[in-house]
């Protein structure tokens, strides 16, 4: 469960008020798509959601973490129960497909054993397990962003959080990419995809939240991510 | 688990350090030639403090009597002399004792077999406790009424003191220079190490890693700088030493400088070298990476 309470955000290096007042109630398995234009606070969302940034006021409650109250050394467990996806991949190049997954699966101390069985389901959940020595560059984008992914999914986190991950894909392999993700909900992780590529959204019939200037202007189940409501 | 990490991340730093190979072979050049320095000079003070403290064993100088006192008059001096606090002892030398003492070191006696012991004057034999208060000592004895004349190489004694203590200084100088040389070429080394995964960090952090997770393989990596350093230093400064030392004893028949054997300093000289090496090492990676870890 991620809770928002009457959430505000000023970065402290220029004062901008990114987030007004913000409150949502995301529950463990749903699907929600994170919408608003460029500039409206939906990154800074993501980022305090990874205790990356904290809030100026307001609460957050991120499963068992009250993030007003964190203490730094327990941020690493909040991240390992969140799997993070970015518009850009951030893969490491000079590895494998596989070393990009160990080595995540190493950070968190995983047994040999597990790696070795985990490694494989996970690669073919994203339909990429013939990739699996590929480095990064040998992939297409939309390889790579599945690869990234797996990435995210290899250490089983609760929920999978997106910060535009069709940004750098063409429409076909965009729509590919939410079709997985969609599986992958569907398996029981909580998703949240932050876009602001319309077409996309309207594609899917989810939840849709929508941000503009740092409020949270509508969010309907089902819903449309339509210029005109703003 | 513990065992598990303290593998991985022994073998992380190695192969850090592997990984950008030629970085890691020029800051432990550059580290060892700074150890070597380091080392060179405090090995010159240590010689210079041993030649010094044996030169103070055996210091001692004569005071010479005024020639009209007789032997029992003279030896009455010995009292006053002893009265002095930085005297040691004070052995009386009669005219007769010292001619035989003058005579016995001499190869060819019969140009001497003549003279009268009234030739020469008594004397005492004056040894000190401390050689750096030489003078003022020898002002006091001077100033004994019936004593006349002072012999004392004091020259040698300044000399030495003097080369000594500023060679302690320089050292001490030396040892602090290079330790913070040294330190920043391990923070170089582990700045370029970083900043090549800087990547590699930032998915570590984001995807739920402690900070010590992140520090250790760099920290490892330090040490086997600090410590590959030291190692280094060592050898050289071994071959170093003993051309130093074949160097004097060229000239060994002079006696004036004794070397210490470097196997009497070896086990030293490797505990300063890894105790620094791993000093810098740890204290250059830990502050480096600090900055990484704020995420
Ligand atoms: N690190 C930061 N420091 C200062 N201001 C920031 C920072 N990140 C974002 N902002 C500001 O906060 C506002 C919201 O940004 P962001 O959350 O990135 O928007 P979005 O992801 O919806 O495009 C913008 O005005 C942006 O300039
Ligand atoms: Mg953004």
């Amino acid at each position: 469960m991620i809770q928002f309470t009457n959430v505000k955000k000023t970065y402290d290096s220029n004062l901008t008020e990114a987030l007004h007042d913000v409150s949502f109630v995301i529950e463990d398995g749903e699907f929600v798509f994170l919408v608003g234009p460029s500039g409206s606070g939906k990154s800074t969302i993501l980022k305090l959601i990874t205790a990356e940034e904290r809030i100026t006021s307001g609460g957050i409650l991120v499963g068992d973490f009250d993030l007003g109250k964190l203490k730094k050394r327990k941020v690493p467990y909040l991240r390992r129960t969140l799997g993070i996806v970015f518009q850009d991949f951030r893969l490491i190049e000079n590895r494998t497909v596989r070393g990009n997954l160990e080595f995540v699966m190493r950070v968190v101390n995983t047994s040999n054993k597990v790696i070795k069985e985990r490694i494989p389901y996970v690669l073919d959940l994203v339909g990429l397990s013939d990739k699996a020595d590929c480095y990064p560059n040998e992939l297409s984008g939309g390889e790579q962003q599945r690869v990234a992914i797996a990435r995210a999914l290899v250490n089983n986190p609760s929920t999978i959080i997106a910060d535009e991950p069709t940004g750098n894909l063409d429409p076909e392999r965009s729509y590919e990419l939410m079709c997985l993700l969609e599986k992958i909900n569907q398996l029981g992780t909580t998703i949240l995809i932050v876009t602001h590529e319309r077409d996309l959204v309207n594609c899917f019939n989810k939840r849709v939240i929508t941000i503009d200037n740092g409020y949270v202007t509508s969010d309907m189940e089902n819903g449309l991510y339509d210029y005109e409501t703003i | 688990m513990r065992r598990f990490n303290l593998f991985y991340y022994i073998k992380q730093g190695f192969h850090g350090a592997g990984s950008h190979g030629f970085m890691t072979f020029a800051s432990i050049g550059i580290m060892a030639c700074c150890l070597l320095i380091m080392g060179s000079f405090s090995l010159l003070a240590i010689n210079l403090e041993h030649n010094l403290a044996a030169l103070m064993a055996e210091n001692e100088f004569l005071a010479y009597v005024d020639d009209s006192y007789d032997d029992q008059t003279a030896q009455t001096l010995e009292s006053e002399i002893t009265a002095i606090e930085n005297v040691a002892s004070c052995t009386f030398i009669s005219r007769e004792e010292a001619l035989a003492n003058y005579v016995g070191e001499l190869e060819d006696t019969s140009l001497y077999a003549d003279v009268p012991a009234s030739a020469l004057r008594a004397r005492f034999s004056v040894q000190v406790h401390d050689i750096e208060q030489l003078q003022a000592t020898l002002d006091e004895v001077e100033a004994i009424e019936g004593v006349v004349k002072i012999n004392a190489a004091l020259d040698v004694a300044d000399g030495f003191v003097t080369m000594r203590n500023v060679m302690v200084i320089i050292a001490l100088v030396m040892v602090v220079i290079l330790i913070i040389v040294s330190f920043f070429i391990i923070s170089n080394a582990i700045k370029l190490a970083t900043s090549s995964r800087e990547r590699e960090i930032a998915i570590m952090k984001m995807v739920g890693a402690t900070n010590s997770f992140v520090r250790w393989p760099f920290v490892v990596e330090g040490l086997i700088l600090g410590l590959g350093s030291s190692l280094v230093a060592m050898l050289a400064q071994w071959g170093v030493y003993q051309l130093l030392v074949e160097a004097v004893s060229v000239y060994s028949h002079v006696q004036l400088i004794n070397i210490i054997p470097f196997e009497a300093l070896a086990s030293t000289v490797a505990i300063a070298f890894c105790g620094i090496g791993l000093f810098v090492g740890v204290l250059g990676s830990v502050t480096t990476i600090r900055k990484f870890l704020l995420v």
